[in-house]
């Protein structure tokens, strides 16, 4: 039995608190390259109230176990630096989406995300019991897809040109992990 | 294609908007058959009343005014049948749904997805022929740039449908399924307007 099942080497995950989050997704918000590696909808800034709802939001599905969802702490310096949590969750068929979100640009590119997902991935195969983890990310994100790679997952196929920005059109990357994939890499 | 020529209207099937009061108790007449529903996707099968069949409904034209971005339809046989009134918005028999959704006006895409629910009604190319019309609607109505479709593998028939329409196999989530006692992939088929106007021109 791990004792700690939400810590990693380099992060922890920790509940979000809306209260005092909501200003720090704010201020993520302002960096719109974060964003435009974070999500599908165009990058656009909210109010520190709207933050405040969406978190909460967010609580109670987590409550009713529709959904998981953390905050990343560092384990040093005891600092929030993003986010991560498993949605889409389908009980049936052992299935979950996972979205991830590194905020404070200085850790980047340091394996924080990745002892985060690493750590995330724990949590839906040895606590939620999950046969298999899907992720989408940007074909331009290619820090994102090597550390996806370094957690275990795999490419499975690719949305052909499905975004458009800066002028440009760029492939939807669909990646899995399966239950057999994880424990082969890390149990 | 022409201007006069009908988004609607196919060679057998109509495109046609929802109709609680007719259509509400056909369909949870087909809520009850268990393979139907997994034909279409992972959610749990489970059958429901009409009057959910009508909530939902409610619930659907709603998100279609307030959402914008989704467009369903439903099916409808060409003809009335024999003794059927001819007139108005008479459409014939109701055979199953078209829809188009998480459409992303930013990017140009979406989700197509469509069912012939009556299993004594496919086989006989309503599927392929509401799946044109469809697809029209997408590229030439809503200036769509790609769609996308999300079928499990043993739904060999839509893979099979979809891909005479010019889909290609795209993606496979490894084993997202699990049913009759083993696991099965999703496959993403993708279409792009470019491959659409293409295939038109042959």
């Amino acid at each position: 039995m791990n004792h700690d099942l939400l810590s990693g080497e380099k992060v922890q995950l920790v509940a979000p608190n809306p209260e005092m989050d909501a200003e720090l997704f704010a201020r993520w918000a302002r960096d719109s390259e974060y964003l435009r590696m974070l999500d599908f909808d165009p990058a656009r800034q909210w109010s520190i109230k709207k933050y405040k709802e969406w978190l909460e939001k967010d609580l109670v599905e987590t409550e009713k176990s529709d959904n998981f969802f953390f905050l990343i702490r560092t384990l040093v310096e005891g600092r929030l630096i993003g986010l991560v949590g498993l949605d889409g969750i389908l009980w049936n068929q052992g299935t979950a989406w996972v979205g991830i979100g590194i905020g404070e640009r200085e850790y980047w590119g340091k394996g924080y995300g990745t002892d985060a997902m690493c750590t995330i991935l724990r949590y839906g195969f040895d606590e939620l019991n999950l046969h298999r983890v899907s992720l989408n990310v940007f074909e331009y994100n290619q820090r994102a897809i090597h550390s996806y790679e370094k957690s275990g997952f795999t490419v499975e196929g690719r949305m052909r040109q499905c975004l458009r920005r800066d002028g440009q059109r760029w492939d939807l990357i669909y990646m899995g992990i399966l239950r057999e994939d994880w424990e082969r890499n890390f149990s | 294609m022409i201007i006069q020529e009908s988004l609607f209207e196919g060679r057998r099937v109509y495109l046609a908007p929802l109709d609680p009061d007719n259509d509400a108790e056909i369909e949870a007449r087909w809520t009850h058959d268990i393979e139907y529903l997994r034909l279409l996707g992972a959610d749990p099968a489970r059958p429901v009343s009409p009057a959910r069949i009508k909530k939902r409904y409610s619930e659907l034209e709603k998100e279609m005014d307030e959402g914008n971005n989704q467009f369903y339809f439903n099916i409808h046989l060409r003809q009335p049948e024999e003794g059927g009134e001819a007139t108005g918005l008479a459409y014939g028999r109701l055979l199953g749904f078209a829809r188009l959704h998480w459409i992303s006006w930013t990017h140009g895409n979406a989700f197509v997805s469509l069912g012939i629910a009556d299993a004594q009604e496919r086989g006989k190319g309503y599927g392929s022929d509401a799946l044109r019309l469809i697809l029209r609607y997408a590229f030439a109505e809503l200036n769509l740039f790609g769609l996308s479709a999300s079928i499990p593998e043993y739904n060999q028939v839509a893979l099979h449908v979809f891909g005479e329409q010019g889909f290609q196999e795209e993606i496979r989530q490894r084993q997202a399924l699990h049913r009759y006692g083993r696991r099965w992939d999703i496959i993403n088929l993708g279409l792009l307007h470019e491959e659409w106007q293409e295939q038109l021109a042959v």
